[in-house]
């Protein structure tokens, strides 16, 4: 039992770089169990949850675009892949991400349709 | 009388114009570091704080000026190990508050608060700038360590 952390890492980590965002998606989508919603991401994007923030607030409200960090102003990356092919292809990025902006924004992690909902939305866009 | 006043006049005016000229920091290179730090923001010169600094700071990255910046304990543990390693130093002076807690925020040092005496509140909040911590506002070449007084350009 005391190895099964090193091999879970291990499997994680092997895993790490053969994403792609859709995969996330399917991923998302089978941990909430039900189908994700662009519209619904959306929403959930580009306004306040809760927190000082919202996604929007550091990634804009299309994030096909570069963003700016709403306290450092450091440049941010576009998030849609579509305008940016390295966004959603490493799992341990992806949860990490998830789990402090959620975090920051929610005061919570993001539940699985949440999380879902905001990837369907972020793939449609073009 | 006056050439006696003079000499270690000069020496002191020498020591004070040091400084301008010595303000670059050479930032070793560390992936881990510049990934999961300058993801945020600059990565700020290890050297800018003291490692009792940087050991309280790393201690609580869930906790970070407001935002959740927990990172994997592997990683945490190295670039605190990295920050350390490269902390404090001959310019940086005691980068504690008054009671001796280890400060947080360079932007609270001794150092920068005599460097960027002559920056009014009104200034730090413009739009252009938005907050101290936003080295690169004014120092353009910050991000390579040069933080003379030569390369700043404060913008309206």
């Amino acid at each position: 039992m005391r190895h099964l952390p090193v091999i879970a890492a291990a499997i994680f980590t092997v895993g790490a770089h053969a994403e792609t965002p859709r995969d996330f998606l399917a991923r998302f989508e089978k941990e909430a169990g039900t189908a994700a919603s662009a519209e619904r991401g959306a929403r959930f994007f580009t306004t306040k949850q809760g927190g000082e923030w919202s996604c929007a607030s550091c990634h804009t409200d299309k994030p096909t675009q570069a963003g700016r960090h709403a306290k450092t102003d450091k440049a941010i990356t576009p998030l849609a892949p579509a305008a940016n092919a390295e966004r959603f292809t490493d799992a341990a990025k992806v949860d990490k991400w998830f789990r402090r902006n959620c975090n920051d924004t929610l005061n919570r992690v993001c539940s699985a349709q949440e999380k879902a909902d905001v990837m369907a939305w972020l793939l449609s866009l073009k | 009388m006056k050439p006696i006043i003079a000499a270690p006049l000069l020496a002191l005016l020498a020591a004070f114009a040091l400084p301008a000229h010595a303000d670059r920091y050479n930032v070793p290179k560390n992936a881990a570091f510049e990934e999961e730090c300058a993801s945020c923001h600059l990565a700020y010169p290890p050297q800018m704080l003291h490692a009792d600094s940087w050991r309280a700071m790393m201690g609580d990255l869930s906790h970070h000026f407001g935002s959740d910046a927990s990172i994997d304990e592997k990683r945490r543990t190295a670039i605190a190990d990295f920050l350390v390693a490269n902390s404090g130093g001959r310019k940086t002076g005691n980068t504690r508050d008054a009671k001796g807690k280890p400060l947080l925020r360079i932007t609270e040092t001794a150092r920068f608060e005599k460097k960027h005496r002559e920056i009014s509140a009104a200034t730090w909040k413009r739009a252009s700038i938005k907050s101290p911590a936003n080295c690169t506002a004014c120092h353009k070449q910050a991000a390579a360590g040069y933080y003379n007084e030569h390369s700043i350009t404060i913008p309206k």
